[in-house]
């Protein structure tokens, strides 16, 4: 796996340097990755992991230093150079045209000829040979959007292969996927690198590190840090090289001590644009002082179940309570005032406006709250004051309350959703996917308040796709499978048992309230 | 977020584009007239010479000016709101019937700055209540506010065509348009104003509607960048699904943002109606609506730019007017094709140069730490 001497690098950064006006994002960073092996790049939220691989791939330029591709000192100014070089990169957000099929995706920018025709047929070709040698299994002529997302993933790698990638950069790939998603992506990955080619792989998880990587580098602040054989490192040693610190990697809490009903949920049903029950006949309850957890391959209905809860989507049926109220029919913005916070599952679509300020997405939906408000004027001062102490409370940085939120590191984006949440103090807290795209320390933090917020009397439902973080946080575990919930389980119950309920096959103690 | 996508630095987006795009407007109106056998740079220096080198010639410019102020912020509300409003048009139309029925009614009662307020609010609602019926489509059928908008355009037209000819008109009279108003429905010319520069208006009828403009530029300001409406409109018009997802209520404020919309572009008739002719006329709008779009999108849909752009905008209608009058062989309607250049450079085509701007820059700035 390791080529010395005899071969160059696939990839060698020499004094790679980037600063955005004040945020120095990269600094001097050395780097050589071996060609044919898997290179995993972990470090902290606003490391600067993505700003190095979007210097790679042509998105930024550095200020400095030089990127030697296969030993050759090459200069990248777009990503058609990029691509010229034989760098891929699949995104953390994919950049696929929704309602073109996988074949038009793939085409895209390499159609061949004034008439599709031609370059129809030999791309077809060309895209079965690549499904065939990697293990991809898309359909050509699916269309994206009836895609489940594991899958535009591979089309964001068949893409990168149909274009000639030797060298494939993914930047936290298996934030969106579900743990079986994420096992079919690695089995490709090392299909890719028995082929030849080189990975450059960034993520949050350190079991993923070790379960696919040869080699791996940490970056904090900047800097890359340290670089180890994988074989010879460990989680714990990672953890510490990432945050400057020993982490604690379980959540520590005492025992549930649940009072009364404050969110009911009785008999929920749900349909999706098309009519399809996404939420079929769901009911339970969540107390003051408990976390529930729902725990479920995405997909089956979790995610409408928190959009009907929140008053974004209406029911098709059921009832909904708050404190012992029915809430039925209510506006999100009148679920807020009665207590009710939402972290959304996609930061992006619904829990930040990217070109507002931070400040400004600080409000998002308590934008009315007095405190905030002059008669019909926002009051700046106290905006960003609040602002400023959120930023300090949870470390987001840059700790620039003025700066744009596309400009903060994803992590440091869940951060300021969570922390415009957590602190308006609800009475319920429904939470999806808290800390996706967030580092270990920020994960630490973050599970922290969560539990914080338990003991102080609060009722919080949590839906995770990650089995690990719903089993440290939550103090019952709903199993949902196709719009039902399908069982109830202790945290402590085996991962097995909650695995087959999650696949459908029914075990616990049966559909409970 | 970790998508880079092309930003550029504030001056350049600003400033650089919109120059760049007007010196490929005037290079290409330069061929135009070389075409035809005249000089460009004749040209040129009579078109701003009638603009800008008297100050009658700016009167007229600030003049024109006024219109596309009102019609370019009209314009950029909607536009926050993610919102295309091509009926400026009609809503300006209908707003001067506003304006005139209030003039008619008290020019012979009162004073002009009492009948004024009132004329404003008139204008106004007439003008949103133009935009009522396609903002409501819009917001609860989901019809299109680019169709309804320029169909209320046509209505507006056929509706004034009726009612100047066959309510407002003065009997006896040939021309479709009402009787002069006496001084109570006239707006004051500002003279004043220049004679401060040093400069004579002559017959230019530049007047209040001008300030009137700037204190409606300024309130357009504080509505999108420090009202809770203005945060709402933003968040609206960047991300819909956020805007959901943080309780805005979508109806009420897309059919609000447009009667503000609307009620911006009634108050244009002030100007014409109220500040020039003294009358309703038809067609008086003559196209201030249209060019509106092209001014908020040259001034990036912010007050200041639009203010800018719409000067500019009242440089080439002026200064066209001298041209076509100067130099005879470039005619009236040659004059139209180099505005109209403008506005495809500066409007419509705004963006082109843009990736171009962007690559050039990602080249020479690194050399530039921070
Ligand atoms: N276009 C930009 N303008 C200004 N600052 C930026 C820009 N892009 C990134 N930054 C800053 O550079 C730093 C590094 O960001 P980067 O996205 O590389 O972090 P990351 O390591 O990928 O973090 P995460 O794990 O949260 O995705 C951050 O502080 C970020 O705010
Ligand atoms: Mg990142």
């Amino acid at each position: 796996m390791t080529q010395t001497a005899a071969a160059p690098p696939a990839i060698e950064l020499v004094g790679i340097d980037k600063s955005f006006g004040q945020v120095h994002a990269n600094r001097d960073i050395n780097l050589a990755v071996a060609a044919g092996s898997i290179h995993g790049i972990i470090g902290e939220n606003g490391a600067g992991k993505s700003t190095l691989m979007s210097i790679l791939y042509g998105f930024y330029q550095a200020d400095r230093g030089d990127i030697l591709i296969g030993g050759q000192k090459t200069v990248i100014r777009d990503s058609a150079a990029a691509i010229a070089a034989g760098i891929g990169m699949v995104h953390q957000h994919f950049m696929l045209v929704e309602n073109f099929t996988v074949l038009e995706n793939v085409m895209l920018g390499a159609e061949g000829g004034a008439t599709l025709a031609r370059g129809t047929a030999a791309a077809r070709e060309e895209l079965k040979r690549i499904e065939r040698e990697y293990g991809l299994d898309v359909d050509p002529d699916a269309v994206i959007e009836e895609l489940p997302v594991g899958r535009q993933q591979r089309v964001e790698i068949l893409k990168a292969l149909f274009r000639g990638a030797e060298i494939l950069i993914l930047d936290e790939p298996t934030g969106v996927l579900t743990p079986a998603e994420a096992d079919h992506l690695f089995r490709i990955l090392k299909v890719l690198k028995e082929q030849g080619k080189t990975v450059i792989l960034i993520t949050h998880k350190l079991r993923e590190i070790m379960a696919i990587t040869d080699t791996v580098s940490v970056m904090r602040r900047g800097e890359l840090v340290a670089t180890r054989r994988t074989a010879e490192t460990t989680v714990e040693e990672l953890a510490e090289l990432m945050v400057g610190r020993r982490v604690l990697l379980r959540v520590d809490k005492g025992p549930a001590a649940p009072r009364e009903v404050r969110l009911g949920v009785e008999n929920l049903t749900v349909r999706d644009g098309r009519g399809v029950t996404m939420v079929d006949d769901v009911s339970f309850a969540v107390r003051a002082g408990e976390i529930v957890g729902i725990a479920g391959v995405a997909g089956n209905g979790q995610s409408e179940l928190l959009e009907a809860i929140a008053g974004i989507r209406r029911p098709a049926s059921g009832t909904i309570t708050l404190g012992g109220k029915s809430v039925g029919g209510l506006d999100p913005a009148a679920l807020r005032r009665r207590g009710l916070a939402h972290v959304p599952e996609d930061r992006h679509h619904m829990g930040l406006v990217l070109p507002f300020e931070e400040n400004e997405n600080a409000i998002l939906g308590y934008h009315g709250a007095p405190e905030y408000c002059r008669g019909p004027f926002l009051s700046l001062d106290a905006m960003r004051r609040d602002a400023k102490a959120k930023i300090e409370k949870y470390d987001i940085r840059p700790p620039n309350c003025r700066l744009r939120t596309a400009n903060f590191s994803g992590g440091n984006q869940q951060k300021i959703v969570l922390a415009r949440e957590i602190e308006r103090d609800p009475d319920v807290l429904i939470i999806g996917q808290p800390t996706r795209g967030v580092d270990i320390g920020a994960i630490e933090f973050i599970h922290r308040r969560i539990v914080e917020m338990r003991d102080a009397g609060k009722a919080i439902l949590l839906v995770s796709v990650e089995l690990d973080e719903i089993r440290a946080l939550a103090d019952r575990i709903l199993v949902m499978f196709a719009g039902r919930v399908v069982g109830e389980e202790r945290p402590d119950c085996g991962e097995q048992t909650l695995g087959m309920m999650m696949a459908g096959v029914s075990g616990g103690q049966g559909a409970s309230a | 977020m970790s998508r880079p996508f092309g930003q550029l630095p504030g001056w350049a987006d600003y400033v650089l584009m919109p120059v760049l795009n007007l010196g490929v407007a005037f290079g290409i109106s330069a061929l135009v007239v070389l075409f035809i056998g005249e000089s460009p740079w004749e040209a040129l220096t009579t078109m701003l010479d009638g603009a800008l080198g008297r100050g009658e010639g700016i009167g007229y410019t600030l003049f024109y000016a006024t219109n596309f102020i009102f019609t370019g912020l009209a314009v950029s509300v909607a536009f926050h709101c993610g919102l295309f409003n091509i009926g400026g048009e009609g809503q300006a139309y209908i707003g001067g019937l506003g304006a005139a029925l209030v003039a008619l009614a008290f020019d012979q009662v009162l004073p002009w700055w009492l009948t004024a307020p009132i004329a404003i609010l008139a204008a106004a609602s007439f003008g949103a209540a133009w935009a009522l019926i396609p903002a409501w489509l819009q917001a609860t059928r989901g019809s299109h506010i680019v169709i309804t908008t320029i169909m209320f355009n046509f209505i507006a037209a056929a509706l004034m065509v009726y009612l100047l000819v066959n309510v407002l008109k003065v009997p006896g009279a040939m021309a479709p348009e009402t009787r002069t108003f006496a001084a109570g429905g006239q707006l004051p010319k500002l003279g004043w104003l220049l004679e401060l520069f040093g400069l004579k208006i002559g017959a230019a009828p530049f007047n209040v509607s001008f300030l009137i403009a700037l204190v409606a530029a300024f309130g357009v300001w504080v509505l999108i960048w420090r009202t809770r409406f203005g945060y709402e409109i933003r968040a609206t018009g960047i991300s819909p699904s956020a805007a959901i997802y943080a309780g805005i209520p979508y109806v009420r404020l897309v059919v609000v943002t447009m009667l503000i919309s609307g009620g911006l572009a009634g108050m244009m008739a002030l100007n014409p109606v109220m500040g020039d002719a003294q009358r309703l006329q038809v067609e008086f709008v003559g196209g201030a609506g249209f060019v509106g779009i092209a001014v908020a999108l040259m001034g990036r849909s912010h007050p200041l730019g639009i203010v800018f752009a719409a000067i500019l905008f009242g440089v080439l209608y002026q200064g066209g007017a001298e041209l076509a009058f100067w130099i005879p062989t470039i005619s009236r309607d040659m004059i139209i094709v180099i505005q109209g250049l403008v506005i495809l450079f500066a409007g419509a085509l705004e963006h082109m140069f843009r990736p171009a701007l962007v690559a050039l820059f990602a080249r020479a700035i690194p050399a530039r730490a921070g």
